[in-house]
């Protein structure tokens, strides 16, 4: 295996190109470093991006955020204005691991994992985020959920890399939230995940609305169905149970150790409803 | 293929011959022979190998040594002072904060972390900060003890 840490990123994506073998991006390394050991991964190259300018940033742009690819969950907690506007997005990142994991793990390395899984996955797709990735032909944006195909699997192209994910502005009366299940309190991986982003119009009914689940298909899921049982009206009970019964019936889940298809299936609709309640209390909401 | 890692480890320059894939506990364990570092778990999730780079701590296992290259590192052998224990290591021996004593390495490169953010933390602010460090001996109500008693004693010391 060869390690190389460029310093820019054309020189990232040069090496990612040129690779003969099987190449991988290092950027937190919490999940590359883990699979070199436990074996289903024998890269060739790794190419660390850690040292190119601006991937640890940031940066304000356009009223929103772009958050570089080697930026840890940790720096997303002590952003003030990125958890201001985005505190479901910033949660779900800050799930991810303990105290030290946080100070590595970024949210774009999350994303390329490409786990079913992923916490701050569905977080980002509510978000309506898109990654920019970079490579040999270019720069693209695509929608976050346009990343992931499969577990373990990318859209992403020979030579190309995810430089960052931009979180967009916020209107006026706008909250998300993100919610996952686990068995214990802390660092395990989620059985169901829900994100749930939504703005309220003037007279107090949700005018727009995501909503994505997690670890209940190959790869996250945006449903639309879920956001349409909410918007148009006050979050009520009548519209939650809409919500949770379209978040239901959206799940594709596998059984395994984690848990069943009936459970998970049922856990999902009943965090898309606690999600949407948590991210219309933050939109200013009132019953 | 074999590369030198050169990085400040308790103070002192060490190099040592390593392949580009090496983790950084390893290359500490294995080329260095720092073995109060542990492996626990393999898989970044029981904070036995806890080190402090440039001050902050870090799962060594999440690292590759060469990342390592250039920077400061301290490990469990460089917290006493000679033969005198850090105030943490002597909360953990006078509070039983330790039982078969595999995880206590990276409990107490934690709570150094710990310690150096919030001089004064709270039960539950311990008990979150130690959720990546696992104790299979369940030892925790010791543990916590332990870096409350070291808090004070530090405070008192102006440490």
């Amino acid at each position: 295996m060869r390690y190389e840490a460029p310093d820019t990123l054309e020189a990232a994506v040069g090496l990612l190109s040129a690779a003969d073998g099987a190449a991988r991006v290092l950027a937190g390394g919490t999940d590359l470093l883990v699979q070199l050991r436990s074996g289903p991964v024998e890269p060739d190259l790794v190419v660390d991006i850690k040292r190119v300018p601006g991937m640890d940033a940031i940066v304000e742009e356009a009223g929103g955020f772009r958050v570089g690819a080697a930026v840890p969950g940790a720096a997303l907690g002590e952003h003030a204005g990125l958890r201001a506007a985005w505190p479901g997005v910033v949660e779900a990142t800050e799930l991810i691991g303990s105290t030290q994991i946080q100070g590595r793990a970024t949210m774009v390395g999350n994303l390329c994992n490409a786990s079913p899984a992923a916490d701050s996955v569905p977080a980002m797709i509510a978000a309506g985020a898109t990654a920019r990735i970079e490579g040999p032909g270019g720069r693209r944006d695509v929608p976050v959920e346009e990343v992931a195909t499969g577990p373990g699997r990318t859209s992403l192209a020979e030579g190309e890399l995810v430089a960052s994910v931009f979180l967009p502005a916020r209107p006026a009366r706008s909250g998300d939230a993100y919610l996952r299940l686990i068995p214990r309190t802390e660092m395990d991986i989620a059985v169901v995940g829900a994100g749930v982003s939504l703005t309220l119009g003037e007279n107090g009914a949700v005018s727009a609305a995501r909503v994505a689940l997690g670890a209940v298909a190959p790869t996250a899921l945006l449903d639309r169905a879920c956001a349409d049982a909410i918007v148009g009206a006050a979050l009520d009970a009548a519209a939650l149970e809409k919500l949770a019964a379209a978040a239901s019936a959206a799940c594709r889940p596998i059984d395994d150790k984690r848990g069943t298809v009936a459970y998970r299936t049922r856990v999902a609709g009943v965090l898309a409803r606690r999600a949407a309640a948590i991210a219309w209390a933050r939109a200013g909401g009132r019953a | 293929m074999t590369i030198t890692a050169t990085m400040t480890v308790n103070g002192e320059e060490r190099s040592g011959v390593c392949e580009e894939r090496t983790l950084l506990v390893t290359f500490l364990r294995e080329t260095l022979r720092l073995t109060g570092t542990h492996v626990g778990c393999d898989t970044s999730q029981c904070g036995a190998c806890v080190v402090l780079i440039d001050g902050d701590s870090v799962k060594s296992c999440t690292v590759l040594a060469l990342q390592a290259d250039g920077r400061d590192i301290q490990t469990i052998e460089g917290v006493a002072d000679g033969d005198e224990l850090h105030p943490i290591q002597q909360a953990f021996h006078e509070n039983h904060g330790l039982q078969c004593g595999y995880c206590t390495p990276g409990m107490i490169m934690s709570a150094l972390d710990l310690l150096k953010h919030n001089a004064d933390p709270t039960e539950r602010e311990i008990r979150e900060h130690l959720e990546g460090n696992l104790c299979r001996c369940t030892g925790y109500h010791n543990i916590v003890k332990s870096i409350r008693a070291a808090a004070g004693k530090m405070a008192g010391a102006g440490a």
